[in-house]
């Protein structure tokens, strides 16, 4: 099994690319396991919207100050 | 490439039908949202990023020559949009308009050691769970902090995050616009994911948002 560091590695690629079907497979195996990387995994989907929704906003406030 | 009905002359109709062989106006029309955030990031100003991202359809138009297609169109516009805004900063060598997401090409490396593992690999601390990351969105407070934790991301990594989170470009292009290995890619955005986590962490969901609930 994937250490946690490498586990969480996975999870960050995966968000920016299709991960084979053994990285995911062994990434949810981890996942089902582990509660830190589980949190990891959702936390990092959360900031990426975060950041989405930042760059929205920063858009407005220019579009806004116009 | 897709070919849609052309609906808007982005700028001379007869220019663009020449250009039909490798884009129309309208796949040109498509990049714009992505060169408007690339330009509106290190521009700051909603009216010059305007400006200079028309002006780059503009040339990308009348330049459709020099466009291999081997880069990539966006590629392509990218290097376009970066000329007319070096143009505008010689223009106006002036106040605030600082190159942001260019500045950052030191060594930033920021190798070996990290403290979120321990070397068996497994966390030190590790990612605690957050309550109620949805309310957080909703709070001004939570944005000040989000702020806060990404312009505290080293330059290189803060631009290589920018570029993929906020401005929307694909990792292939980002190494090329920041001229990093793939494998650099993956392990930057890696440890900016951590650093941000771990701050929105400490900052607001350990801190404030525990007080505001109890409160």
């Amino acid at each position: 099994m994937h250490s946690c560091r490498d586990n969480s590695a996975l999870v960050s690629r995966g968000l920016d690319e299709k991960l084979s079907f053994r990285e995911r497979f062994s990434v949810w195996l981890h996942v089902m396991m582990c509660a830190h990387c589980r949190n990891f995994q959702k936390q990092t989907q959360f900031i990426r919207k975060a950041a989405r929704l930042y760059a929205d906003d920063l858009q407005s406030r220019f579009d806004s100050k116009s | 490439m897709t070919r849609l009905k052309p609906a808007v002359c982005v700028a001379d109709c007869d220019i663009a039908v020449k250009t039909e062989a490798l884009f129309t106006e309208h796949t040109l029309a498509e990049q714009r949202p992505i060169l408007f955030r690339y330009a509106l990031l290190q521009l700051r100003d909603r009216d010059l990023a305007d400006d200079v991202v028309q002006e780059t359809l503009l040339a990308a138009l009348q330049a459709t020559a020099s466009f291999e297609g081997k880069a990539g169109l966006r590629t392509w516009l990218i290097g376009i949009l970066k000329h007319k805004m070096a143009d505008h900063w010689r223009r106006n060598a002036r106040k605030n308009v600082a190159p942001e997401l260019t500045l950052a090409n030191e060594g930033e490396g920021e190798t070996g050691s990290d403290d979120f593992f321990s070397s068996n690999g497994h966390w030190n601390g590790g990612p605690k769970a957050w309550a109620d990351p949805e309310a957080a969105l909703k709070q001004q407070e939570f944005w000040t902090i989000y702020e806060t934790c990404q312009n505290n991301l080293p330059p290189k990594m803060a631009q290589v995050f920018m570029l993929r989170e906020l401005v929307g470009l694909e990792a292939n292009e980002i190494c090329q616009e920041a001229g990093l290995s793939v494998a650099n890619y993956w392990v930057t955005m890696h440890r900016a994911r951590l650093r941000l986590r771990e701050c929105l962490e400490i900052r607001w969901f350990n801190n404030t948002k525990q007080e505001q609930r109890d409160a």
